[in-house]
């Protein structure tokens, strides 16, 4: 039970407004006078483009002007500039937007782009990964040299690499030179939708003055100011940007977004409100979705059950722009494995183009994807060396303060409790008792596990700051500048300033509408490091609050500063709480009884940048890339049909080191990012024709597990080992949730049936494909004890 | 394109509005009658983000054309309750957690409502059979199944 009033325990979220049909989200946002935009997506996926014809959609009633990539020069990306506004002199994926119409209806504007004829020259495509870093494959960016990019994004002009990444730790030779045993195999996962449920919208007008305001679905609105800015050339100080309730994110929002697209049509059309809104199909189409991945992957070990030696070959299938996907690529390169201590490590990561959809972040930034491949490695070695695969998991599991991380430091003694939690999801998932025997005999019960770890990858100056401000009732006003899109961190936060002040939750708002212009600023919404990260600046803004708080009740009570105590909402000198003041009296200062007025309007400021991390050697990946790092562990028990190749999840068990500040909220992300990882496992894949035509751009054919989908039982546990420098020592959890669920599903299916699935979603046709090549038998088995 | 005069009983007040054939009643009860907790999140009746209650049953209002709607009585979540007078259903909700970015909310909100008016007593098993038909991304189904189960509770404790 949690020792303190608000915090640990599961308060309502602070954005009750959204069960009352009150919550504005950005899809809500008109404006008067507004213009409605349709963009117009290639049906190429790597053309010259000869011709636009729009002469037939200018006759439509009602369109104001059509726009084409001609009179957009400016490239945007938030790592590299690699995309155009609109399509210029040729298109690059299936899709790709080429041209733009404006129209004082929706319906005129549809109708118009339907008008839009394009005449194309075709080029020679590439959609593997492998075929598109062969010396002769066609090139998407011949202009790669160009680009603007950050410092430790390293493209190669001439190729498709959009980035190269190296970790090198150790000798892995040597380190393979004293193995016992060696397993060597591929991974691969395909190109998967974050599949939120709002579609990116954007509303933008241009004031007078040339002040650019943008309201649009997006996780982080200073990053969408910065790179609106940057790519369109404004100063941060002429672009607001609004940031309403958003739809879900993960990860698919983190950045900037289409948000140049209706400001630069817009700016156009004398300032005139643009509205550019996506429907589920162009959704698929014109923003970035996950990247496909290819694990190579080489690991050994000694006979007493030691990670030795690993060496990786990672290819990310970045689309047609690679957006996060540059990042990610360093995410997976330098986590390299699982959560435990290997000395020599080898890896080189590529992120690639090919003619695909654009990609970018999904929750977990690579991670989900990189420990489906490394915690199929470990239950392969542990296989091989006959240990049990908790025992080997254990074995190597990394130690606080002892042991030296993939980027050679040593971990800090209060990062966490890796070991713990893997020993207690085997407790909770039953790990030692025997498999319940399913009364069908074509069906097979199958435990695996998997352990993880992440912190958010961020550069080492990304900051954080937080304003409190008390008003006159006793309520406190919270500014954040961070979003929210359904993890409720600023729930969270809420919670900690009640805490803090004494006051209930309920008087201290967030207020829903968030502008740049008038919160403070936070670096970015990703990688789990809201609550940390923003949390820090609010346990600042809390302690300035507080200082402030005691000064004037000090002046009050004619004592030391330091004597005064601020508990429930009150301040009074210590030991005497019969004689007190409210925080109402002292909101805007204190008035004596002869008129004397002290301090004015209180009001608390707190500013947070990371301790201790540091750039990355480009050569060997050496240095600190993380402020904090949350562990855990998953473990399922799985069903699998053998008449229909139908695996189900029976059971689920998780549990992660971190204290929490909400478990309402907390349990929330785990059973979300459980049903999700799912689906990533069993379900969730883009598909893509021989053309590269994206063929199931909707919620039908990308299939998002439904309620009845859900395991019977899921056991989740945090085990309260905290952070000293995090707020209340909690570490973000709100991508950590997913990380292990297809690497132990697909370890459970191999403990039911013995067949091994190396491809994410493991689909029944995939399934009986892996059994037919695997372990043929098995059917027949089945088919014997059928007919008798 | 000619228009037509609908008749409509939206969260128990009467509304009168002119419409053309095509219009489906989404677009009616968000941009007409400005009732934006109905969201579009597909426009094909596959996530489910529309639903709202037509003659007390469950619609996805994408799917249904204005026209048809005449004078159906319409409920979306501004009338079941507000946050000084909430419906049982949505005290429920934020108990149990059952939300998160909110944009299926409604939806779901609406369903495990028509539960509670309509079968009391369903069990866990037939309350996702009836929350199949709709998606969420980010609850991962439970705390929702969690708040009609709890509202469920709270609905035998008054009788």
């Amino acid at each position: 039970m949690s020792p303190y009033k608000y915090v640990g325990k599961p308060i309502p979220r602070a954005d009750v407004d959204k069960v009352f049909g009150d919550a504005i989200f950005s899809f809500d946002v008109t404006l008067p006078g507004m213009l409605y935009a349709k963009l117009v997506g290639a049906t190429q996926a790597h053309a010259k483009i000869k011709h636009i014809d729009y002469s037939k959609a200018l006759q439509v009633p009602g369109v104001v002007a059509v726009f084409t990539g001609a009179e957009f020069p400016q490239k945007i990306g938030i790592y590299a500039a690699d995309r155009d506004v609109l399509a210029r002199e040729k298109v690059l994926y299936y899709g790709h937007p080429i041209a733009a119409v404006v129209a004082e209806s929706l319906e005129a504007a549809e109708n118009a782009a339907e008008l839009i004829e394009v005449e194309y020259e075709p080029l020679p495509a590439v959609f593997d990964v492998k075929d598109a870093l062969k010396p002769d494959a066609p090139i998407l960016h011949e202009r790669l040299a160009e680009y603007k990019h950050a410092s430790f994004i390293y493209p190669e002009p001439g190729t498709n690499i959009a980035t190269r990444v190296k970790l090198r730790k150790g000798d892995v030779e040597e380190g393979f030179a004293k193995a016992d045993v060696i397993v060597e195999d591929t991974y691969r996962e395909p190109l998967v939708s974050q599949a939120y449920l709002e579609n990116w919208v954007g509303v933008a007008r241009v004031k007078s003055d040339g002040t650019v305001e943008i309201w649009s679905s997006h996780q982080s609105p200073f990053a969408v100011r910065e790179l609106l800015a940057a790519s369109l050339g404004l100063p941060i100080g002429k672009v607001i940007v609004y940031h309403l309730y958003t739809g879900g994110g993960f990860g698919g929002k983190a950045g900037i977004l289409l948000e140049h697209i209706p400001v630069l049509l817009s700016m156009k059309l004398g300032g005139r409100p643009v509205r550019l809104e996506l429907n589920r199909e162009e959704n698929f189409h014109y923003m970035a979705q996950r990247a496909g991945y290819i694990f190579e992957m080489k690991t050994a070990a000694t006979k007493d059950g030691k990670l030795i030696a690993h060496q990786g070959r990672y290819l990310l299938d970045a689309g047609a722009y690679a957006d996060y996907t540059v990042n990610v690529a360093r995410s997976v390169t330098f986590m390299a494995f699982g959560p435990y201590e290997i000395p020599n490590i080898h890896i080189d990561t590529c992120a690639v183009y090919t003619n695909k959809v654009p990609t970018t972040a999904f929750r977990g930034f690579g991670l989900m994807e990189l420990f489906f491949a490394s915690e199929q490695q470990i239950d392969q070695l542990a296989e091989k060396l006959g240990m049990d695969p908790v025992e080997f998991r254990l074995k190597n599991a990394l130690i606080p303060g002892k042991s030296i991380t993939p980027t050679q430091r040593r971990l800090r003694e209060d990062a966490g409790a890796p070991a713990d939690t893997i020993r207690r999801t085997a407790e909770l998932i039953g790990w030692d008792k025997p498999l319940e025997k399913p009364k069908e005999p074509w069906k097979r019960r199958g435990r695996g596990i998997a352990a993880f770890w992440k912190g958010p990858v961020q550069p080492s100056s990304a900051a954080a700051s937080a304003v409190v401000k008390l008003n006159e009732d006793g309520s406190v006003d919270l500014l954040v500048g961070t979003g929210e899109m359904g993890q409720g961190t600023v729930s969270a936060l809420r919670q900690i300033v009640a805490e803090e002040l004494g006051i209930e939750p309920e008087k201290v708002r967030v207020s829903p509408i968030r502008s740049t212009n008038l919160v403070p600023y936070t670096w970015q919404t990703v990688g789990s490091r809201g609550l940390y990260s923003d949390g820090q600046a609010l346990m600042r803004a809390l302690e300035d609050l507080k200082s402030q708080i005691r000064k004037v009740a000090a002046q009050i009570f004619k004592v030391f500063e330091d004597e005064i105590e601020i508990k429930d909402g009150k301040a009074y000198v210590k030991g005497k709480p019969w004689d007190s003041v409210t925080l109402a009296e002292i909101a805007l200062g204190y008035m004596f009884p002869d008129g004397e007025t002290i301090h004015g309007p209180l009001i608390g400021r707190g500013s947070h940048v990371p301790v201790q991390t540091t750039f990355l050697d480009p050569e060997t990946g050496a240095g600190e890339p993380k402020p904090f790092i949350t562990f855990g562990a998953g473990a399922v028990e799985v069903e699998v049909d053998l008449l229909n190749m139908q695996v189900k999840v029976i059971r689920a068990a998780t549990v992660y080191d971190t204290p929490v500040i909400n478990p309402g909220l907390a349990y929330g992300q785990v059973y979300g990012g459980l049903v999700m990882g799912m689906g990533l496992a069993l379900t969730e894949q883009l598909v893509f024709d021989d053309h590269g035509r994206l063929l199931n751009p909707n919620l039908t054919d990308y299939k998002v597990f439904r309620a009845g989908d859900i395991p019977k039982e899921i056991k989740a546990e945090f085990l309260g080992v905290g952070q000293r420098n995090a707020p209340y020592g909690a570490k973000g959890i709100g991508e950590l949730t997913m990380l292990a669920w297809p690497a132990a599903i697909i370890n459970a299916i191999y403990d039911a049936i013995g067949v091994r699935v190396k491809e994410t979603p493991a689909t029944p046709d995939k399934l009986l494909k892996e059994i037919r090549e695997q372990k043929p038998e098995l059917l027949e088995e089945v088919r014997k004890q059928l007919l008798g | 394109m000619k228009k037509i005069s609908i008749t409509l009983t939206v969260n128990g007040q009467k509304k009168t509005v002119e419409v053309t054939p095509n219009e489906r009643l989404i677009d009616v009860l968000r941009y007409r009658l400005d009732l934006r907790s109905v969201k579009a999140g597909c426009l094909k009746g596959e996530c489910g983000s529309c639903l709202v209650l037509m003659n007390g049953k469950p619609v996805k209002s994408c799917l249904i054309l204005a026209a048809e709607a005449d004078g159906s009585e319409i409920t979306t979540v501004e009338g079941l309750g507000s946050l000084n007078k909430p419906a049982l259903i949505q005290k429920a909700f934020i108990e149990a957690f059952g939300y998160q970015c909110g944009f299926c909310t409604s939806g779901f909100i609406l369903l495990g409502h028509w539960i509670l008016e309509n079968m009391p007593d369903a069990s866990e098993e037939e309350i996702k059979e009836i929350l199949n038909g709709i998606l969420c991304r980010c609850t991962g189904y439970k705390q929702i199944i969690e708040a009609i189960k709890l509202a469920q509770k709270w609905k035998r404790e008054r009788k």
